[in-house]
């Protein structure tokens, strides 16, 4: 679906499907998943730190998978399924791991804690009960320079204890 | 601590802007998106010290695309946060004094164009010497980065005496000296910097920014843009952390307001992050000298100590930072005669200013490695040594710091009791140690940046019919939870629950003034506001109530959402019921609630910087593994007590012990804000060493330690509630707990922060080879210091002023400054 060559100043039709919702927007072929995102598609809940990969403040989910949308080109991501942020609330109710880290203080300025969000959900969709080591490993390339990281971590293993062990796979 | 008839206070609860920081509804500045709105990129220099000949914006502006750019012409009028130091050009003018200085901004339809068309705007630039180090600028009077300052290149010379420091020093029985340095490290928040400047449909101008301090935005614009202030808003964005980091006003928050102004569409700008570590005004690299002397009982006789600050190209906060390089070392231990001489220099890189613990964090590591080496040799626990010189309660200390409650004793031993300190301190086997180390901090300062007699925090609340509380405050949300402690507070005292009342804060146009989220201030002076504010909002209710109901105002309890007699709980209304009737009776209801701190004793020059309401008190201990090979260290475990007088809401105060901790362990392990020269093929320019996070180490998940947190409760009666600060003390003591538990793991001295495995391996072969074993500066260097102004300690006869200084009056007179401004009523 990708062009071979993408003219300079033309637009390239991107569809995509965004928090369950399909999108088809028309984007620059220059630009990161994390700014059509955010720019395109009007999805500031996806943050940005360093633009480099450094951060993980614009980790997003694509295909289920924590990715860093200021690395990647939207243009690679034709068809494909994102999460952001804006994505964990279902039917009006925040995902647990949202309740666990408002509950607990893990969200402080809360600049980084959408990139956290969806990390931790990649986490406990394929891990509903992860040990705490397994929760630092995972988190390790989310930086948060507020909280010191226990309570993130405190908040995660609070999440999955909300999920009851029968549930497996999906996360509420 | 649970107090029976508080419901708010004291109870861990989800803060009342969680829901909007996880679902991502938090709106930061970058997140604005305006119609019509454009986009900015500065022009940084890429030399760090020269002089502008010219600058040709021609090519820019032809640029399809770019609609504005503007240069230091537009900007003549300076800036700067302390009015000694207005020292700024939202765009440089005739000269660039460090790479990242802006020269040029351009405003086009999207960030690509600007950046692009920056590229195109040609500066001619004379280059000029670079000082690089503290020792250049002292060594080299010219050329002179700044046309003004203390002399030369020097910024701010400080030179102050309490007591015959000399003479105590000469009948101690022991005397140390020590030299430390402090590397300077960056605040790296997560969220870059970013501000939109628009027009709004009156004409005024409005500015939202990722600023900590709103108000000295809007005085900032007002000077620079020569505009009425009360035709500026600045709205402050919730920030994406701190630390400091935003409590300047910037330079492009004035180019994207002018711009605006200039244009009639909103103009915005973000940093990258390159940009944000050239910012900076992070903490200044401090060389500093102890001499302590001890007495054969284990108490002090006195102590001097000097400071070198690396001030960087502006002076930002620096004369205030160098002030607290030397101003709490007496509010932590009982100092009966003290000297402290203080120089900040002027360098050509990014400028320091204020980060976390702002100019304490150095001195304190410098002081707590000191009593850690004085406690060896004197063959004493150091927690036992420093529990014999822990500074007393409600006294004032030889540099005339009033302290009030002090439960700094109770934190040493919650940290030699949790940890085992006694059964660890020298027994660990090698490789392995704990370190112990305390502090102090202000609960805000004392005195304003601007001086005057206005309060420094203003609460105004607006009640309606609806039953609902708005609480109106110029307070800025940076993470820390000021707009939770705002509508505690507000709750607490009406008896309504947290979330029933609508925080309203930062904003110049609808708030009242708060000097900003910075120095700690924001719980004890604004909650005191907010408290004050509401418990005139419930006199006035009660009141109303009392005849409704006939029963004594002073019998009824606001409690549960319910104003009803204590003593027959079931003859009662609503809290809306209440609202109503007393609207009904008053008309429209609204209170105010203001805060301003007590008269500081000092009366000398410089006395105004460590006074504070209250201070508050941490004592840490830190467990390290040191491998004896390699020198890589690692932090297992981490014990802390702090004196917080009352935890307003526990689940936040703990946030900010467990993140000082972090921020600590990252100054102490890891974070240098350094520099070096580019290649002489290139420019030789002096850049940051690697302004990116990448290489900018920080801790992630897996260096953080286990964080054993134990909050003293004693309440202080300066606090709303009693409550003291928690968002800078505790990251004070680690960094030297960490030395200190470096020692007790391999025996050797780490005397400056990072504490690397390089520089333990340097000191560890020191140590094989029969020399010194100890990694840190060799020396001080020599200063002309101006004679000290000479102040006697309390104890000593003294009034607080200095006997050989003018009295204040005489220098106002002399400057010829206030000669008609003082005619009060």
């Amino acid at each position: 679906m990708t062009p071979e060559v993408i003219e300079p100043g033309v637009k390239v039709r991107l569809p995509l499907v965004v928090n369950g919702e399909r999108v088809e927007t028309l984007v620059d072929g220059y630009k990161t998943l994390l700014e059509v995102l955010r720019e395109d598609l009007q999805l500031t809940g996806t943050k940005h730190g360093c633009e480099l990969g450094e951060c993980g403040a614009c980790a997003v989910l694509v295909d289920g998978e924590p990715t860093l949308s200021c690395l990647l080109l939207a243009l690679e991501c034709p068809g494909r399924d994102v999460v952001t942020v804006e994505g964990l609330v279902s039917d009006g109710r925040l995902h647990p791991l949202q309740d666990a880290f408002a509950d607990l203080g893990a969200a402080q300025c809360g600049y980084c804690t959408p990139g956290i969000l969806v990390t931790a959900k990649a986490l406990l969709d394929r891990e509903p009960h992860p040990t705490r080591e397994r929760i630092r490993e995972a988190l390790s390339g989310n930086l948060c320079r507020c909280t010191g990281y226990l309570q993130i971590i405190e908040a995660v293993e609070a999440a999955a204890a909300a999920t009851p062990r029968a549930t497996r796979g999906q996360a509420r | 601590m649970s107090d029976g008839s508080l419901k708010v206070i004291g109870e861990p609860r989800r803060r009342v802007d969680g829901r909007a920081k996880v679902t991502g509804q938090t709106r930061f500045a970058d997140d604005i998106v305006l119609p019509r709105m454009l986009h900015c990129k500065l022009l940084r220099s890429a030399l760090p010290h020269a002089r502008i000949v010219s600058v040709d914006t021609t090519k820019a502006e032809a640029l399809d695309g770019v609609h504005l750019v503007l240069t230091g012409d537009a900007f003549p009028i300076a800036y700067g946060v302390l009015p000694v130091s207005h020292d700024e050009h939202a765009l440089c003018r005739d000269k660039v004094r460090f790479v990242g200085d802006p020269v040029a901004a351009v405003i086009a339809v999207d960030e690509a164009t600007a950046s692009e068309a920056t590229r195109l705007v040609h500066v001619e630039y004379e280059p000029l010497r670079t000082f690089a180090e503290p020792e250049d600028s002292l060594a080299h009077p010219e050329p002179r980065i700044h046309e003004y300052g203390d002399e030369g290149n020097i910024h701010k010379l400080v030179s102050l005496q309490f007591g015959d420091v000399d003479a105590a020093l000469a009948a101690a029985d022991h005397v140390f000296d020590d030299t430390f340095f402090f590397e300077g490290s960056t605040h790296l928040p997560i969220e870059q910097h970013a501000a939109v400047g628009l027009k709004d449909p009156d004409g005024k101008l409005v500015v939202y920014s990722s600023t900590q301090t709103p108000h000295y935005v809007h005085r900032a614009l007002a000077k620079s843009l020569a505009m009425p202030a009360a035709h500026i808003r600045v709205i402050a964005t919730p920030n994406g952390g701190g630390f400091g980091g935003k409590s300047d006003p910037f330079n492009h928050e004035i180019v994207v307001a002018k711009a605006a102004l200039l244009l009639d569409r909103p103009v915005k700008i973000c940093l990258t992050r390159e940009e944000v570590f050239y910012c900076h005004r992070g903490r200044h690299p401090v060389l500093m000298r102890f001499r302590t002397g001890v007495r054969k009982d284990g108490t002090l006789a006195g102590v001097d100590l000097q400071t070198l600050l690396d001030g960087g190209a502006y002076g930002s906060y620096g004369v205030a930072s160098t002030f607290y390089t030397g101003a709490l070392q007496t509010v932590t231990y009982d100092i009966p005669r003290y000297r402290f001489r203080g120089c900040r220099v002027f360098t050509n890189k990014p400028p320091c200013g204020p980060k976390r613990g702002h100019g304490t964090p150095q001195a304190r590591f410098g002081q707590e490695v000191q009593l850690d080496k004085i406690a060896e040799r004197l063959d004493v626990d150091p927690a036992d040594f420093r529990l014999r010189i822990v500074a007393p309660p409600d006294s004032l200390t030889a540099n005339y710091l009033r302290i009030g409650t002090i439960a700094l004793a109770d934190c040493i031993h919650s940290v030699v009791r949790q940890s085992d300190w006694k059964n660890r301190f020298r027994k660990l086997p090698r490789g392995r140690g704990v370190g112990l180390a305390c502090s102090s901090y202000l609960s805000g300062a004392g005195l304003p940046i601007n001086w005057n007699d206005l309060p420094h925090s203003g609460v105004q609340l607006k009640l309606d019919r609806s039953g609902g509380v708005t609480a109106f405050s110029g307070a800025t949300e940076i993470g820390q939870g000021s707009d939770d402690v705002l509508v505690a507070c507000v709750a607490e005292v009406l008896g309504i629950d947290p979330f029933d009342v609508r925080a309203v804060t930062g904003d110049t146009d609808l708030t009242p003034v708060d000097l900003g989220s910075y120095s700690s201030r924001v719980t004890l002076m604004m909650g005191n506001a907010a408290v004050e504010a509401a418990t005139r909002a419930r006199d006035l209710i009660a009141g109303a109530v009392s005849r409704r109901l006939d029963v004594p105002p002073e019998r009824l309890t606001f409690a549960e959402r319910r104003v009803f007699d204590a003593s027959n709980p079931s003859t009662g209304v609503s809290f809306q019921e209440a609202v109503c009737i007393a609207e009904a009776q008053f008309g429209t209801l609204g209170t105010t609630g203001s805060y301003t701190p007590p008269k500081p004793a000092a009366q000398f020059k410089g006395g105004g910087v460590g006074p504070s309401p209250t201070y508050s008190y941490t004592a840490a201990v830190v467990e390290v593994d040191v491998d004896p090979e390699t020198g890589w260290i690692r932090v297992p475990r981490v014990w802390i007590a702090h004196d917080i007088g009352r935890a307003l809401n526990p689940t936040l105060v703990r946030g900010q012990v467990e993140g000082s901790v972090y921020m600590g362990l990252g100054e102490a392990l890891m974070e240098e804000q350094a520099f070096r020269r580019l290649p002489p093929r290139l420019s030789n320019a002096l850049v940051h060493k690697f302004p990116s996070i990448l290489e900018y180490k920080s801790p992630t998940t897996l260096d953080m330690p286990e964080i054993f947190t134990d909050l003293i409760e004693h309440p202080d009666a300066a606090g709303p509630f009693g409550a003291k600060e928690v968002g800078q003390g505790p990251l004070l003591p680690i960094m030297p707990a960490v030395a200190n538990a470096v020692y007790d793991a391999v025996g050797v001295r780490i005397d400056e922060v990072p504490i690397t495995p390089q520089k333990i391996v340097k000191a560890l072969q020191a140590k094989a080879a029969g020399r010194d074993a100890r990694y840190g500066p060799a020396a001080f260097p020599q200063i002309r210091w101006p004679e000290p102004l000479l102040v006697a300690p309390p104890w000593e006869g003294g009034d607080g002023r200095a006997s050989n200084e003018p009295s204040r009056k005489k220098r106002k007179a002399e400057a010829g400054i206030e000669g008609t401004a003082g005619v009060r009523a």
